[in-house]
């Protein structure tokens, strides 16, 4: 296994009130666990702010996880000294939503490529880590002379190839990719996608790859985890999912999915959610998503349903009988 | 396609079609190496007394242009040398205390919480701190002269620098690219110096240039008390303190120093003016 979450709780500390009062944490992401294996991929759907992002991030120790562990091929990352951390970031790196502003606007993209080398292979020149950079440069379909220019004179597309280069730059085991495509052209993010899955097969890269958009992840992923309000309510493999999702928020999902055909989607049924959104600093007592649920009963808002496990999915939810 | 050019190179570009700024630039330099150069080209140094030529006016035929003070110390020269001293400091003072504000804006900024609050709380306190009393301690601790003159002014002068840059570093190290270098095994220090200090470039160099003619003007000001530089160590500030003390009988004494610092003031103005147009990316 090479990585995994065990009741992963992750927050952020909101400011005191005053210059001594501790810091107070809210809380974001809710006791996750997970698994990840090599050259796997896990997408991650939910909507915005359901804390998906955050996982990823507490996953690489770039948000300190208030409660639980992570392990990475067995090891508990909270035992790593920094420095340790700092040369195994090496094998677990992360690509961005906005793919300009993970490129420092001062820096040749040839300098943005090679830089984590200076920490990941100290013992190589100057020269070496350029040649290495101009390499991966290559690898993900940009040629030599990117290497000289500034972020400014590239598009979203190139950005994010050179994200990904920079990301390659250390042989990394899995990558993190925190809605890579959202923020692109729709000819561009399949370019993207397909270069992450020849990645994947060339390098057996494992992916974590989040999102919001259904069709995506289900062309890349092995295995999904639908998030609500911080919390997994459900996980599946990636055809069991897409044959039908078991949790509600899960099939509201699959729902809010627009038809490519204008006509059979005019004629689809507008089950939009309705209800209130729960904010997350005064969480329900129930089940998160029961405000918005077509099914909820009294159950619902009482009792937090736990992941229970249909054979080899999971989901949280009182009402799942058993997967059809 | 064209070579490559870096935000920086882009901006200096467009500071260099800033005419003004230009021209005051030119002056500056010109007054900068008259200051530097031209007390070498006087057989006497601002310190020698002529008893020949007591309180001369000006008169291009004799040896004193400009004529000399009281003492019979030639005024061209005492105004050039005392421009060195008061740029000297000027540019030092606002090297020295900007770099210190930079990087304790820099590291408060980017740590945040705790330690954030902590430095910019001391920050506070040191801005209450009376400005001249200061200066009187901190002669008395180095025992007077320029050291003492030169610590009180990068002491006063660091904090808004500080506060300035604290606010840029604290929106950068939200920024995804910071985030992207932590991903890449930096230290929170080589980030502080990568990352954050050149992205704050454009603000700094904006405000260092407006902190040059400040240190300048404080240094005058200082001066012109008495507490400062002190006679016979001539600066523009003592000399239009004496200037002024003659003003009713002699203009003279007054005018070139005075004349001298206001234009460059003038011209540092100016030239944080071109540099704020060229690297403000708000006003584009």
């Amino acid at each position: 296994m090479l990585l995994e979450a065990r009741d992963l709780d992750v927050g952020y500390p909101v400011a005191g009130a005053g210059l001594f009062s501790a810091a107070r944490i809210l809380p974001i992401v809710h006791g996750v666990n997970l698994t990840l294996e090599p050259g796997q991929t896990l997408g991650i759907v939910g909507e915005s702010g359901c804390g998906k992002s955050t996982l990823g991030r507490a996953l690489l120790r770039l948000t300190m996880p208030t409660g639980g562990q992570v392990l990475w091929q067995g090891q508990d990352m909270a035992s790593f000294s920094a420095s340790d951390l700092r040369r195994k970031r090496a094998e677990m790196q992360i690509i961005f939503q906005d793919p300009l502003a993970a490129l420092d606007p001062r820096m040749t993209l040839g300098k943005i490529v090679s830089r984590p080398l200076a920490t990941f292979a100290p013992e190589l020149s100057k020269a070496e880590r350029l040649a290495r950079a101009v390499k991966a440069l290559e690898e993900v379909g940009l040629s030599e002379d990117f290497a000289r220019r500034y972020p400014h004179e590239i598009s979203g597309g190139q950005a994010q190839r050179v994200g990904i280069a920079r990301a390659l730059i250390g042989r990394p085991k899995m990558m993190v990719c925190d809605e890579p495509v959202s923020a692109l052209d729709v000819s561009i993010q399949a370019q993207v996608i397909n270069l992450l899955m020849d990645l994947q097969e060339r390098m057996g890269l494992a992916l974590v790859f989040i999102s919001h958009n259904l069709a995506v992840v289900r062309h890349i992923s092995h295995q999904v985890m639908v998030m609500c309000l911080g919390h997994v309510v459900e996980v599946a493999p990636k055809t069991d999912f897409y044959a039908g999702p078991l949790h509600p928020y899960s099939q509201a999902l699959m729902e809010a999915v627009p038809e490519p055909d204008p006509v059979r989607e005019k004629g689809r049924r507008g089950t939009a959610l309705t209800g209130e959104l729960p904010s997350v600093l005064n969480p329900p007592k129930g089940c998160v998503f029961a405000t918005r649920c077509p099914k909820a009963q009294a159950l619902c808002h009482a009792e937090r349903p736990v992941l229970r496990s249909f054979g080899d999915r999971q989901a949280a939810c009182h009402f799942v009988e058993s997967p059809t | 396609m064209a070579r490559s050019l870096s935000t920086f190179r882009l901006q200096l570009r467009r500071f260099a079609a800033n005419r003004l700024a230009m021209v005051s630039l030119a002056l500056l330099v010109l007054i900068a190496l008259g200051c530097f150069l031209g007390p070498y080209a006087f057989p006497f140094n601002g310190e020698d007394a002529d008893f020949d030529f007591i309180s001369a006016p000006i008169d291009f035929g004799s040896p004193h242009w400009f004529g000399t003070d009281d003492f019979g110390r030639d005024l061209l020269v005492r105004v050039l040398e005392g421009g060195r001293v008061s740029l000297s400091i000027g540019f030092l003072g606002a090297l020295t205390a900007g770099g210190i504000g930079i990087l304790y804006g820099a590291v408060a900024g980017y740590a945040g919480g705790r330690a954030d609050r902590l430095m910019m709380r001391a920050v506070e306190v040191l801005y209450g701190f009376p400005y001249v009393i200061l200066v009187i301690l901190l002669s008395l601790l180095f025992g007077g002269g320029n050291l003492a003159l030169f610590a009180a002014i990068v002491f006063t002068l660091w904090l808004t620098p500080a506060v300035i840059v604290r606010a840029q570093a604290q929106s950068l190290a939200k920024r995804e690219f910071v985030e992207a270098a932590r991903a890449g095994g930096m230290t929170p220090w080589s980030i502080v110096v990568e990352h954050i200090v050149p992205n704050c470039a454009s603000v700094v160099i904006v405000y260092g240039a407006l902190l040059v003619p400040e240190v300048i003007l404080s240094e005058s000001f200082l001066s012109f008390l008495g507490i400062g530089i002190k006679e016979p160590q001539a600066s523009w500030g003592n000399l239009i303190e004496t200037g002024t003390a003659a003003m009713d009988t002699d203009l003279r004494l007054l005018l070139l120093p005075g004349g001298l610092l206001a234009a460059v003031l003038f011209c540092l103005n100016f030239i944080a003016d071109g540099l704020r147009d060229a690297f403000d990316p708000n006003d584009r």
